[in-house]
C-alpha cells in the first residue's frame, strides 16, 4: 500500500467516530428496556393479518364522505366544537380574572413597604395552589368525570375546557401582572389609589397585548383539545370521528379528519394574525 | 405609552390649546405652535375604522353565537340533584384503594407511561430529523423541490392530536403501549419536525459552505457542519417536547392505548372508584413531578 492512499483514508477517517459509536449503543441498550416495557413490536404492524384489516381501512378512506346531509352533519359538528371552545374560554376568564386579581402579588398593598404580610401571603399563595391544581389535571381527566355527572354532550367538554384553561390563564396572567414595569402600580398605591384604579391605569395598559396575544393562543390550543374531548363523549367532531371510527367507516373518518386540519390551521391562521397585529 | 415627566405636565392647560368651551385659548396663542398635543374628546365607543372596535365586536359576537347555539345542561348541572350526584360521586372516591398488589399494578402503568413517552420522543426526534432535512432549505441555491410536499406532511402529522392518532393505530397496532408510543411518535414527528426544520435552516451557512466548496457530498456536510451547530437547540426541543409527551402519555390511554390512562378508563368503567382514586392520584402526582422538575431545571439551567 502506497503512502499516498494510507493519507487519504486518514483524511477520511471520522476522528470522532470511537465516540459516536460508543453513544450509539448506549442509546439501544438503554431503548431495549423501553422497548419491552411498551410491548413494541413493530413486526405486528405487518403481520399479514393486521395488514389487511389496515389495508382494507385504508381502502375505505378514499374517496372521502360527500353527500349534502352528512357535510351539514360535519359542519354542524366543527361549528359545535368551536362553539365548546368559545364558551369553555368564556368560563375560564369569568373563572380566571378574579382569581388572578386575588393572587397576584402585583396588587399587594402590604409588600410596598418590604415584605408581604403574613394574612395576603398565605391567601395568595393558597390560591395559587387552586390554580396550579385546576391546570395539572388533565382536561381530558376532567370531562370523563362531568360526563358521569352532566351526562353525555358539550356541558361536560364546556365544563372540562373551563377548569383547566381557567387554571392554566390564572397562572400565567398573574406571571404576566407580576413581570411587567412595577413603577406606575407603586406609584398609584402608595397615593391611596384603590387596587381596581390601580390595575386599570398602572397594571392593564402595559400588559394588554400580552395578556390579550395569550388569550388568543390559549383558544386556539381549545379548540384543538375540544376535538380530543369529544372522545369521551363531549359532543363536537370528536365524538363524530370516534363513531365513525368504531365503524370503520374510513370515508367519513377522512372527511373529519381534513375538515378538522382546516378548523386547526384556520384557528392557528386567526390566531397568528392577531397576535401579530397586537404586536 | 409614557409614563415620563411628560405626562405630569399634561395636567396643565397646554398653550395654545382649546379651552374647556371649545373655543381657542387667546389670539395671540393661535400663532405659536402647540407645545403639547391638544385636548381631544374621548373617541366614541364604537369606530369603524378602529380594528380594535372590530375585533372586540366580533368576539361578542362569536361568545353569544356560542351560548345561543350549544345546548347546555345548566339547570340540570346547577340543580340540586346535580350537586348531590356530584357530592356522592366525589365520596365514591373514598377511600382510595392502596392494597399493595393495586399499588404496584399502578406503579407499573407509571413506568409503562413514561416509557411510552420516552420511546415516542426518541422516534419522533429520529424521523423528525429525516424529515427536517427535506423540509428545509440547507443552502441557498438549492432547488429543495421536496420542501413543499415534506412541510404539508409534517403538518399534517402535527395537527392530528396525539389521542385521534391512538384511536387510528387501535385498528392496525392492537389495543396495548404500542398503539400509544407510535401516536405520540406520529404527532411529535410533526411537531419535532418543522422546529428542526427551522433550526437547521437558521444555522449559520459559513461551515458548511467551506465543506460544500471542497467538494463534501451532502450528508457529510450535514453531519460534519451543520449538524454540531444545531445539536443543542435539537436537544433542547426534545427534551421540551418529553416533557409534553409525559403529560399527553398519561390519558392517551382512555382510548385504549396503554399507560395510566388505560387504567383509569378501565376502573372508571367498572365503577370501581377506589382504584380510580389511587389512579388519578398518581396521574397528578406524576404530571405535578415533571412540571416541578421542568420548572427547576428551567430555573437552575437560566441562572
Amino acid at each position: 500500500m502506497s503512502s499516498h492512499t494510507l493519507a487519504r483514508q486518514a483524511a477520511l477517517r471520522d476522528p470522532a467516530w470511537a465516540g459516536r459509536v460508543f453513544w450509539s449503543s448506549a442509546a439501544l441498550v438503554l431503548l431495549w428496556p423501553l422497548a419491552v416495557a411498551t410491548e413494541f413490536r413493530p413486526w405486528v404492524l405487518f403481520e399479514p393479518a393486521n395488514v389487511k384489516v389496515s389495508a382494507q381501512f385504508i381502502k375505505t378512506f378514499f374517496p372521502p364522505a360527500g353527500g349534502t346531509e352528512f357535510l351539514a352533519m360535519v359542519a354542524r359538528e366543527a361549528w359545535r366544537t368551536v362553539a365548546i371552545a368559545t364558551v369553555g374560554m368564556t368560563l375560564a376568564l369569568v373563572l380566571a380574572v378574579p382569581l388572578t386579581l386575588l393572587s397576584t402579588s402585583a396588587l399587594s398593598v402590604s409588600a410596598l413597604s418590604g415584605r408581604m404580610a403574613r394574612g395576603p401571603f398565605w391567601l395568595r399563595q393558597g390560591l395559587r395552589w387552586l390554580l396550579i391544581v385546576l391546570r395539572s389535571v388533565p382536561e381530558l381527566v376532567w370531562a370523563l368525570v362531568f360526563v358521569r355527572v352532566v351526562g353525555l354532550g358539550p356541558t361536560a367538554g364546556v365544563l372540562a375546557i373551563a377548569l383547566t384553561y381557567g387554571g392554566m390563564l390564572g397562572k400565567v396572567y398573574g406571571e404576566i401582572l407580576e413581570s411587567g414595569e412595577a413603577h406606575p402600580t407603586h406609584a398609584l398605591l402608595r397615593n391611596g389609589s384603590g387596587r381596581l384604579q390601580a390595575l386599570f391605569y398602572g397594571l392593564l395598559p402595559q400588559n394588554a397585548a400580552e395578556l390579550t396575544s395569550y388569550t388568543v393562543y390559549r383558544w386556539e390550543c381549545a379548540i384543538r383539545s375540544s376535538v380530543v374531548l369529544g372522545f369521551v363523549g363531549a359532543g363536537g367532531l370528536g365524538q363524530q370521528l370516534d363513531t365513525s371510527m368504531k365503524m370503520f367507516n374510513g370515508g367519513e373518518v377522512a372527511t373529519m379528519l381534513l375538515v378538522f386540519m382546516a378548523l386547526v390551521a384556520l384557528a392557528d391562521r386567526v390566531s397568528a394574525g392577531l397576535r401579530k397585529a397586537l404586536g | 405609552m409614557t409614563w415620563g415627566p411628560q405626562a405630569r405636565y399634561r395636567s396643565l392647560p397646554p398653550k395654545g390649546a382649546l379651552s374647556a368651551f371649545g373655543r381657542p385659548g387667546g389670539a395671540d396663542m393661535q400663532t405659536t405652535p402647540a407645545a403639547n398635543s391638544p385636548y381631544r374628546l374621548p373617541p366614541p365607543l364604537f369606530n369603524a375604522r378602529c380594528r380594535g372596535c372590530w375585533f372586540v365586536a366580533a368576539v361578542l359576537l362569536l361568545v353569544v353565537a356560542s351560548f345561543a347555539t350549544l345546548d347546555l345542561q345548566w339547570a340540570q348541572f346547577l340543580s340540586l340533584d346535580a350537586a348531590r350526584s356530584m357530592g356522592r360521586f366525589v365520596a365514591e372516591f373514598f377511600p382510595p384503594d392502596l392494597s399493595p398488589a393495586f399499588l404496584t399494578k399502578v406503579g407499573w402503568g407509571t413506568l409503562e407511561t413514561l416509557a411510552m413517552s420516552a420511546l415516542g420522543t426518541v422516534l419522533a426526534a429520529v424521523a423528525g430529523l429525516a424529515l427536517a432535512l427535506p423540509a428545509s432549505r440547507l443552502h441557498a441555491g438549492q432547488r429543495a423541490w421536496a420542501r413543499p410536499p415534506t412541510r404539508l406532511l409534517l403538518n399534517a402529522l402535527r395537527s392530528v392530536p396525539e389521542l385521534v392518532w391512538a384511536a387510528l393505530l387501535l385498528i392496525s397496532a392492537g389495543l396495548g403501549p404500542m398503539a400509544g408510543t407510535l401516536a405520540l411518535a406520529m404527532h411529535t414527528t410533526g411537531v419535532l419536525g418543522r422546529l428542526f426544520s427551522e433550526a437547521v435552516e437558521n444555522a449559520s451557512p459559513g461551515p458548511a459552505d467551506a465543506l460544500r466548496t471542497q467538494g463534501v457530498g451532502p450528508l457529510r456536510v450535514f453531519l460534519y457542519a451543520t449538524l454540531p451547530q444545531v445539536l443543542p437547540q435539537l436537544m433542547s426541543y426534545t427534551l421540551y417536547r418529553w416533557e409534553n409527551n409525559i403529560r399527553a402519555a398519561a390519558v392517551l390511554g382512555v382510548v385504549g392505548a396503554g399507560g395510566l390512562g388505560q387504567l383509569l378508563s378501565f376502573h372508571m368503567g367498572l365503577f370501581q372508584m377506589g382504584k380510580t382514586a389511587t389512579v388519578l392520584a398518581a396521574m397528578l402526582l406524576l404530571v405535578a413531578l415533571v412540571d416541578g422538575l421542568s420548572y427547576s431545571s428551567r430555573r437552575w439551567l437560566t441562572r
